[in-house]
C-alpha cells in the first residue's frame, strides 16, 4: 500500500515543477533550471563495538559525500544536530529534524564480522514525519566497505529523485604524466568519485580511449604496444589483455562494445582513409560498415544496439550521423555552427552527448538523437569525451588547460549543465569511460 | 662513390644507430673517426647519411588546418626525399602522420594518418617502392611543439619521414 502511494505521488511529481524548500512531499525532480539543494542529515551509521561505530563514520562521511556532490542535496553539518541517533530502531524524533531544516534524514546501523560487512539503512521525510519507503540491508566485505556507503547513496537518491543512481560505479581512464611532448600514458580504473586508483596497463607504448563492455569486466581500448594503433581487450579481474586486429598494413582505433558484449565498433585506417568496421569479439570476423572516402570514426551504438551515431567529414566538417546498426545510408542530425565529435548515445536513449568545437573554444554538448534540442553544458579551451554516467543524467569528459604547461584532468557536469566540478586523480587524466552500475 | 666506401657508410651509420635508438636514425653528433677528407660519413655533410636526409633535404612536411593537401612547398620537400630514397636504395621509411591539438583524439588520428598517406602516395607518385615506405598516425598524441598557438600548431601539423633500416631493405 506504501508502495502503492509512492508511485502515485511520482507520477504527480513528474508533472509538478520543482519543489520548493518545506512544501509537499520529499522530492527533487531533475528538470532544467536552478533548484535549491535539498537539506539532509547522516548522522553516522551505528554499530555494536567501536570498530563497527568507526566503520559507521566513514560510511557516512562517503554517503553524504556522494549526495551533496550531486549539487542536488546540501548536507547539515552534524554540528548543528539537537537529537542523536543511538539506536537505530527506536522512533525518529521528527521536531528535532524539523527545527533544523534536516528534510531527509538518513539513518543506518552496521555489523562488522571478520571481513563480512552488513550496512541497514532508512530513509525519512521528515517534514511529512514518515520513513521514505522501506529500510533496507546490504552485505558485503569491509574491504569494499566504499561501494556499501554507494549503494545506501543510490537507494537514497533514487527514492528521492526518482531516477536510477549512479555512485556505485567505476570509471576507466588514462592516466598522463610527463610534459606534452613527452607525454606517458596507461590505463587506469578507479571508483566514480576517484577513490581507490589501480593501473591495468604501464605506460610503456601509448594508449587511448578505454571503453567498458555492458557488464563492466571486459575495457577495449586503442594502443600502440604491436607498433601502431591497434584495438585491444583487457579483462578487469585477470589484467589479461589481447590485441583484436593485427591486419598488415591498417590501423585500428575508436573501439565500443557493442550491447550484446560480444561485437565491437571500431574505425579502420587503410591507404589513408578511416571508415567503421564490427568485429565478432569470439571470431574475430569483421564486417564493413561505411566505405567512403571520408573519415569516419568514433561510432557509439544505441542502448538497443539497432542503431549507431558516428562522427564523418563527408560534408567537409566533422559532423554527427546515425545510420542502422548493419550499415546504410546514414542520416546527419548536428546541423549548428561548429565541428562536432566523439558522439555517445545514453543509456536511457534518449540524448547524445557529443564534443563540439567552435570559434576557438571547446564544448560538451548534448542534444536528441533526431540533432534537436542542442544544449552546450561547458566550454573551454579544450573539453573532449564525454561519457554517461549510468542513470544517463551526469556527463564526465576531459578538460585540458592551455598552453605549454597543460594538462588533463577529469570533470563531471549535470545533463542540465549544472554542478560542474572536477574529479581528483594522482596524475593527468583523460579519456574517461564511466562503468554500468555494479552488481 | 664506390660501392665499398658506401657500404662501410651506411655500415657505420647502423652501428651508430645501434648505439643510440634502435630502429631509429637521428643525424646525431656524426663523427665515427674514419671519415676520408672532409666530409664525415654519417654526417649532415655526407650526403648519403640520414642526418643529411633530416637535416639538408627535410624529413618533413607541414600541412594547413584539417588539410591534408601538400603544399607547392611540400611537393619540393617531398621530391626532394624521392631522389633520396632513389639513391640510397637501402633504406626503408615510415612516415608519421601528426595534428596539432585542436581536434578531437579519434578525429586527429584519421586526420594524422590522411596526412601521412598523402606524402606516401607523392613519394610513390615520385618512384619510390611502395613496400619501402609504411605510414603510421600518432594524432595528436606526439607534438613536437608544445604552446597552444599557431605558431606551435603549424610545426605539429605534420608528416615525419623517418629511415630505418638499410641493408635489409
Amino acid at each position: 500500500m506504501m508502495r502503492l502511494l509512492l508511485t502515485l505521488l511520482v507520477g504527480a511529481c513528474l508533472l509538478a515543477p520543482p519543489v520548493s524548500a518545506q512544501n509537499g512531499p520529499l522530492r527533487i525532480v531533475i528538470t532544467e533550471g536552478v533548484i535549491e539543494p535539498l537539506p539532509f542529515a547522516v548522522p553516522d551509521l551505528i554499530g555494536a563495538t567501536p570498530e563497527a561505530n568507526q566503520m559507521g563514520a566513514q560510511l557516512a562521511r562517503v554517503i553524504a559525500a556522494d549526495l551533496a556532490g550531486t549539487g542536488l542535496f546540501r548536507e547539515i553539518p552534524s554540528t548543528a544536530f539537537i537529537s542523536q541517533i543511538r539506536d537505530f530502531g527506536a522512533p525518529v524524533q521528527y521536531a528535532d529534524w524539523k527545527a533544523i531544516n534536516a528534510q531527509a534524514l538518513i539513518t543506518g546501523s552496521v555489523s562488522q564480522a571478520g571481513n563480512a560487512l552488513t550496512v541497514q539503512f532508512r530513509v525519512y521525510d521528515v517534514f511529512s514525519g514518515a520513513e521514505l519507503g522501506n529500510g533496507l540491508q546490504f552485505s558485503g566485505s569491509v574491504d569494499g566497505w566504499r561501494r556499501m556507503a554507494h549503494k545506501v547513496a543510490d537507494a537514497v537518491y533514487s527514492r528521492i529523485t526518482g531516477e536510477g543512481g549512479y555512485f556505485d560505479s567505476r570509471v576507466v581512464f588514462v592516466s598522463e604524466s610527463g610534459p606534452k611532448d613527452q607525454r606517458l600514458k596507461r590505463l587506469a580504473i578507479m571508483d566514480y568519485d576517484g577513490a581507490n586508483v589501480q593501473y591495468l596497463t604501464d605506460s610503456s607504448s601509448i594508449v587511448l580511449a578505454p571503453r567498458f563492455s555492458p557488464t563492466g569486466d571486459r575495457v577495449l581500448y586503442t594502443s600502440y604496444e604491436t607498433g601502431s594503433p591497434r584495438i585491444f581487450v583487457l579483462d578487469i579481474g585477470q589484467v589479461q589483455r589481447r590485441v583484436l586486429d593485427t591486419t598488415e598494413g591498417t590501423m585500428s582505433f575508436a573501439p565500443r562494445f557493442a550491447p550484446d558484449g560480444r561485437t565491437v565498433l571500431y574505425s579502420v585506417t587503410q591507404g589513408g582513409n578511416t571508415d567503421l568496421y564490427s568485429m565478432s569479439i569470439d571470431s574475430g570476423a569483421q564486417t564493413r560498415l561505411t566505405s567512403d572516402p571520408s573519415i569516419e570514426t568514433a561510432p557509439s551504438y544505441s542502448p538497443d544496439g539497432s542503431q549507431i551515431v558516428f562522427e564523418s567529414d563527408r560534408s567537409g566538417t566533422p559532423q554527427l550521423y546515425i545510420m542502422s546498426a548493419g550499415g546504410g545510408e546514414p542520416r546527419r542530425i548536428s546541423f549548428g555552427q561548429g565541428r562536432y565529435g566523439t558522439p555517445v548515445w545514453s543509456p536511457r536513449g534518449d540524448m547524445i552527448a557529443f564534443t563540439k568545437q567552435n570559434k576557438g573554444r571547446f564544448h560538451i554538448g548534448v542534444m536528441r538523437t533526431d540533432g534537436s534540442e542542442e544544449r552546450l553544458l561547458t566550454a573551454s579551451f579544450l573539453d573532449e569525451g564525454p561519457t554517461w554516467a549510468p542513470n544517463g543524467r551526469v556527463i564526465m569528459f576531459a578538460r585540458e588547460t592551455q598552453g605549454a604547461a597543460g594538462r588533463s584532468a577529469l570533470y563531471s557536469v549535470d545533463i542540465t549543465g549544472r554542478n560542474l566540478k572536477a574529479i581528483t586523480t594522482p596524475d593527468g587524466a583523460s579519456d574517461p569511460a564511466w562503468s554500468p552500475l555494479q552488481n | 662513390m664506390s660501392i665499398i666506401t658506401k657500404i662501410t657508410t651506411v655500415a657505420l651509420v647502423l652501428a651508430m644507430a645501434a648505439c643510440t635508438n634502435a630502429g631509429r636514425l637521428g643525424g646525431g653528433p656524426g663523427s665515427a673517426g674514419a671519415g676520408s677528407g672532409s666530409v664525415i660519413p654519417g654526417s649532415a655533410n655526407d650526403p648519403t647519411s640520414p642526418a643529411y636526409f633530416q637535416q639538408a633535404i627535410g624529413d618533413r612536411v607541414l600541412f594547413a588546418v584539417d588539410q591534408s593537401t601538400l603544399s607547392s612547398e611540400a611537393q619540393g620537400v617531398l621530391d626532394g626525399q624521392a631522389r633520396w630514397l632513389g639513391t640510397n636504395a637501402d633504406y626503408v621509411a615510415v612516415i608519421e602522420g601528426h595534428a596539432d591539438e585542436q581536434g578531437t583524439r579519434e578525429y586527429n588520428l584519421a586526420l594524422g594518418a590522411r596526412r601521412a598517406n598523402a606524402a606516401r602516395e607523392y613519394l610513390i607518385s615520385r618512384g619510390v617502392a611502395p613496400n619501402r615506405l609504411k605510414t603510421i598516425s600518432y594524432g595528436k598524441e606526439r607534438p613536437i611543439e608544445i604552446c597552444s598557438e599557431e605558431a606551435c600548431y603549424a610545426k605539429n601539423r605534420r608528416a615525419v619521414t623517418v629511415l630505418s633500416g638499410g641493408l635489409a631493405g
